[in-house]
């Protein structure tokens, strides 16, 4: 096995063993910490924890693909709040009001079908004017939320749909409705880019695009498809979160792309492309969300969270560097 | 007597950039099952010609033929279908994907749904590579790969399709000799199935090996074709070099200073080992060797780039250990880089900063950039050197590439250095503006400054260099008296078919 | 010669885009409303930009270097708070030191981080963006800080007061701008900016130390984020811990409107300010326009992508990329 083999293993295995540590040092510690008499590895609190990782999780699928691609999108937390309220607002609107709870599904389909179209637009701008997608994206970013604002000004959107509410609460199989879309979304995601010739070609491109346009992959359409998948996904987990919730602030969403990105980044997937994995990206989701739960269980304040989630994608990314580590005789440019 | 048709014929093939004509009338022919070297010095326009087929470029005049047919190719892609395949220099793979899938790349066999069908791409790629003979199968991730397996995996790519030519481009810079032979079957393979090849290399050694007929090309100009058998070196550098260069041995012989440059025992890791050598005022001291030799490596160890592993460097006479490139030139030494416009220049600057930009801290005025200093200095160094631009605030990278390295001579000239190290300085630059840097090196010889020049070019080192370095594999093999050295000595000393002496300082 | 004029043009909206872009918003605004262009609606836009602009000085630095930095909105937030904190504790005279000092330490972190042990700007500052959140909720322990004796500070002049008959922080903010355009333009270390921005590993060849280069430009990114937030905290007097939080990406927006390329070695202080101001007129124009807050960041959103789209387009002489 060559060095590279080695530090690739390390890699990969690197998130998960993370986790564990993570499991074990606030079981430890809230033997002695923890105001409640629970144990941080109690099976309902595991199981909430993959609940409460479904919305940032569903959206790291789609920030995966995207940043394999070699290209990234900043503005999945305006479009997620948009889908959000197409969402509840669609529920009341009067020419879907003889649906019944059929309507539902309309109003399902009309955010993703949002989340989608905006995920599109886009790509369609990244691909037709070569700026780089992370001006794109910022750009959107700002400009989406200002269409959030449009809707109902600084107020909440609200609605409540108690069939919706009941689907959204529902546990089959002892698994929150949540939880079965991330891991659909997980696992959809993961056969795409390991089994689809799209997958396959979206790795090529952010690896060396150079390379992939001289054999022929048309670099553009495969960009704008990863970034409607992450547009839908965002709506996905918008659809998700607000069937329970029922309530959509106009600032809500804000800072996601920030915590998707980092979860992305702890996952394993390089910031320039290329390489990655669905499977890290998953592991990366769920070290956040039990970093959360388990400096809660232990008493932290939240803001620890953050600084401690600050702190270690930073570590992450001196660890990376000292394992790529050339020898002392490399070029010091 | 009925004529073969080539597998691939240009027909007067034209094309040019601002300022340069880079391709002038160039018609030649590769017949099926021909091994066709197209040779050339750098800057002759191999590259471009290599683009015009490779998609990349289109032609301003003339046409090519794949078989009967005339072809015009508006992409890679596009060649690739017409059956025209590339083996690059400059490895096109993406390493974090399978062997399999860098070998069809664009190409991925599918299923219904998008699906890749990985049975029948394994399949396919496990049976090119047994052809192969490599060690390693289709699975296997590209960026594991050593640097000459990689290359293999281009190779593979060339023998997944119909192929009516398959050009490549100096193919054993990075292969070992094993390697080597490998390759040379593959080709033996491919022309045995009636495929043009064109094949790129500076060494003779190779071409004389296993070519059938040899193509030069000469400052973008056709400049003939002879039969491989019928030819030797000699003939053939004379085709490449011609008359417009002068490339007289050196024969000046005016007074060497004092030691200016002594290393002793110098080594880095496995890029170099136990090198030791003196450069004086007043001298040029050539290093000539293969690409991968060590000779980069020494120049920017004594740049302060690298770290030695052991050894001294001695600046007259005293000993001193040069950290960073800010170390180097506090203490004198300038290098002019072998990679004029990823390591020599800005190119978004203009010519002006770019050229006083080791010295800025120095042009002070108060607090700021003495502006006027500034371009003083430019306007010296232009008039000196006859850097041929509109004016200083003209942004390097609309200069043509003799003047680009006019700026980057300029610029270290400027700092007045004790030691000068130019590596590769012509590379890729018109015959004027070489002839121009020769002459320029060996003025400053005369004018005391110690100089190492380092080259590929056997004719270039012999035409500026007092003494000539001869490197092989990391070491120094021997050193010659330029007058006296014989061809034949310095290209057995950079195979390492020499004797294994030491050094010897003349 | 057509070909040649369309050539010219061409090179004309690359170079001076931005200011043409500039000039026709500021016309067609004074003609929609006259009241546009008259000095108290120019001074009340320059000083609800001049947080922003501060910041957008600083990150003009670290952008013309080839780096990023996200952080500058949570680290606005720090000094906010710190320097109220302090206000009360041990007075503002030292309070303003104390509260320098301590976010110039995040910058030089920063630069540790990006400029020596050379680790990707974008996911570095991204982590610290969180971990400075998370650092300022700790010290503040999540809640508001206030001063308490808001009449009789003289700590409010930065943000409230006028000298001369303009509010200090224009003052502050072009002073600053005059003093670190000058310091990009015209001195040797600004000249090594854009070397390094430019082509790292050439800027290195010449003798440059590009991590000294870079930490510093952290630095002077810390030191306009401090002052940004002794401006912030003057003008209010209280504030949340969230006070910066967005504004990192509203402020690259800023300099990317100015036309700095993400991809370093351009840009000027100059452009930066035309930036700042464009944002600040639009927001402006769009209000006496009787419009929303929220038509502003779509009209933002436009804006930035033609901006950079033309740019991009003049330099590779066609409007649609050439991507298949």
């Amino acid at each position: 096995m060559q060095a590279g083999a080695l530090s690739n293993a390390l890699k990969k295995g690197a998130i998960w063993g993370f986790i564990v540590l993570e499991l074990v040092f606030f079981s430890v510690a809230g033997e002695y910490l923890s105001l409640s008499d629970k144990a941080f590895m109690d099976l309902d609190n595991m199981l909430l924890l993959f609940k409460q990782s479904a919305p940032i999780g569903i959206i790291a699928m789609g920030m995966t693909i995207v940043m394999i691609n070699g290209n990234i999108d900043l503005s999945v937390g305006a479009t997620f709040a948009i889908a959000a309220i197409i969402l509840l607002d669609s529920m009341t609107w009067p020419i879907l009001a003889g649906l019944g709870d059929w309507v539902i599904p309309v109003s399902w389909l009309l955010a993703l079908a949002a989340g989608t179209a905006l995920g599109a637009l886009n790509g369609l701008i990244v691909w037709k004017t070569g700026v780089d997608a992370f001006i794109v994206t910022l750009g959107s970013m700002l400009g989406y939320r200002g269409i959030v604002f449009m809707f109902n000004g600084e107020n909440p959107t609200s609605h409540l749909n108690w069939t919706l509410v009941d689907f959204a609460e529902a546990q089959v199989l002892g698994l929150h409705t949540a939880t079965w879309f991330l891991l659909g979304v997980t696992l959809a995601i993961w056969y795409l880019m390991t089994r689809t010739v799209h997958g396959r070609n979206a790795y090529a491109i952010g690896d060396n695009r150079e390379a992939a346009v001289n054999a022929g992959i048309r670099v553009g359409p495969h960009m704008m498809v990863n970034f409607m998948i992450i547009g839908f996904l965002a709506a996905l987990s918008a659809v998700v979160f607000y069937s329970e919730s029922g309530s959509v602030n106009p600032n809500d969403g804000q800072l996601y792309e920030l915590w998707v990105i980092t979860a992305v980044v702890l996952g394993g997937t390089k910031i320039t492309g290329g390489a990655g994995n669905i499977v890290g990206t998953f592991g990366g989701v769920l070290a956040i969300q039990l970093l959360r739960k388990g400096l809660g269980h232990i008493g932290a304040d939240t803001s620890t969270v953050n600084l401690v989630i600050g702190l270690i994608l930073i570590a992450v990314l001196i660890l990376d560097r000292q394992l790529n580590v050339k020898g002392k005789e490399a070029l010091k440019t | 007597m009925t004529r073969t048709i080539p597998a691939l014929r240009l027909d007067g093939i034209v094309k040019t950039f601002p300022g340069v004509r880079a391709l002038d009338d160039v018609s030649f022919e590769v017949l099926p099952g021909e091994v066709h070297a197209l040779m050339g010095e750098n800057g002759a326009g191999k590259s471009t010609l290599m683009k015009v087929l490779g998609g990349l470029y289109q032609p301003d005049a003339g046409r090519i033929m794949v078989g009967e047919e005339t072809v015009v190719m508006a992409t890679p892609l596009e060649a690739k279908t017409k059956g025209i395949i590339f083996i690059h220099q400059e490895l096109s793979l993406a390493t974090e994907l399978s062997v399999a899938e860098n070998i069809y790349l664009g190409e991925l066999p599918r299923k219904a749904f998008g699906r890749v069908d990985w049975r029948q791409l394994f399949d396919q790629t496990d049976a090119i590579l047994g052809k192969l003979r490599v060690g390693f199968d289709a699975r296997t991730r590209v960026g594991d790969l050593s640097i000459a397996n990689q290359q293999m995996v281009e190779i593979a790519r060339a023998l997944t399709h119909d192929a009516k030519a398959v050009i490549f481009d100096e193919p054993t810079a990075s292969l070992t000799d094993a390697e080597k032979v490998v390759l040379f079957d593959v080709i033996a393979d491919l022309k045995a199935d009636g495929v043009g090849i064109i094949y790129i290399s500076h060494r003779m050694e190779e071409i004389f090996r296993i070519t059938d007929r040899i193509t030069v090309l000469r400052d973008g100009q056709y400049r003939g074709t002879v039969a491989t058998a019928d030819t030797d070196e000699e003939a053939v550098t004379q085709m490449m070099i011609g008359r417009a260069l002068d490339l007289s041995r050196n024969e000046s012989h005016h007074t060497r200073g004092d030691v200016a440059l002594e290393v002793r025992g110098l080594s880095c890791g496995k890029l170099f080992q136990d090198v030791g050598f003196e450069v004086r005022r007043g001298e040029v001291l050539g290093f000539y060797g293969l690409v991968g030799a060590g000779r980069t490596e020494i120049a920017e160890t004594l740049f302060g780039l690298r770290d030695p592993s052991a050894g001294q460097i001695l600046l007259n006479g005293e000993e001193v250990r040069v950290h960073s490139p800010a170390d180097a030139i506090a203490r004198g030494i300038s290098l002019v880089p072998e990679d004029r416009k990823g390591q020599g220049l800005v190119l978004g600057m203009n010519c002006r900063d770019n050229m006083t930009l080791p010295q800025v801290d120095d042009l002070k005025a108060g607090p700021f950039v003495a502006e006027g200093a500034e371009v003083a200095i430019f306007d010296q160094y232009r008039d000196r050197l006859d850097i041929r631009t509109p004016g200083w605030r003209q942004l390097v990278g609309n200069l043509s590439g003799g003047n680009q390295q006019k700026i980057v001579i300029g610029k270290w000239l400027s700092m007045k250095p004790d030691v000068l190290i130019l590596d590769e300085p012509t590379r890729g630059i018109d015959v004027g503006s070489k002839s121009e840097i020769h002459k320029l090196i060996r003025e400053l010889a005369a004018q005391g400054y110690a100089v190492i020049v380092i080259s590929s070019e056997m004719p270039e080192v012999l035409h500026v260099a007092d003494r000539i370095v001869a490197m092989y594999a990391g070491r120094i093999m021997r050193t010659f008296l330029s007058d006296e050295v014989t061809e034949d000595s310095l290209i057995q000393a950079i195979s390492g078919l020499g004797e294994d002496r030491p050094a010897v300082p003349a | 010669m057509t070909a040649l004029s369309r050539e010219r043009i061409g090179t004309l909206l690359a170079r001076q885009g931005i200011l043409i872009a500039f000039a026709i918003f500021i016309i067609a605004f004074t003609l929609a409303n006259p009241k546009f262009l008259t000095v108290d609606n120019v001074f009340s836009v320059i000083r609800s930009s001049a947080i922003l602009g501060v910041m957008a000085l600083g990150v003009t630095f670290v952008v013309i270097s080839g780096n990023l930095d996200l952080s500058v909105g949570s680290m606005m937030s720090f000094s906010t708070i710190v320097v109220l904190d302090l206000h009360d504790k041990i007075g503002p005279l030292l309070a303003i030191p104390a509260m320098f000092a301590m976010t110039l330490a995040l910058g030089a972190l920063i630069g540790l981080l990006v400029g020596y042990l050379k680790l990707n700007s974008l996911i570095v500052t991204l982590g610290m963006l969180s971990a400075i959140h998370g650092l300022t909720l700790t010290y503040s322990g999540g809640k508001n800080m206030d001063i308490a004796d808001k009449e009789g500070t003289w700590f409010s002049v930065f943000g409230q007061g006028t000298a001369l008959g303009v509010p200090v922080p224009i003052l502050m903010f072009l002073a600053l701008a005059a003093l670190l355009g000058i310091v990009l333009a015209k001195t040797p270390f600004g000249r090594k900016v854009y070397a390094v921005g430019g082509n790292g590993t050439a800027a290195t060849f010449a003798g440059i130390r590009r991590a000294r280069t870079v930490f510093t430009c952290y630095l002077i990114s810390a030191g306009c984020v401090a002052t940004a937030g002794l401006i912030q905290a003057s003008r209010s007097l209280g504030s949340q811990n969230t006070v910066g939080q967005g504004l990192e990406l509203e402020v690259l927006a800023a300099v990317i409107l100015g036309g700095a390329s993400l991809m370093g070695g351009s840009g000027t202080v100059f452009k930066t300010v035309i930036g700042v101001l464009i944002l600040g007129f639009i927001q402006n124009g769009l209000l006496l326009m009787g419009l929303q807050f929220y038509v502003q960041f779509v009209v933002t959103w436009i804006i930035i992508i033609l901006a950079v789209w033309l740019d991009i387009a003049a330099k590779r002489g066609r409007l649609w990329s050439p991507i298949a």
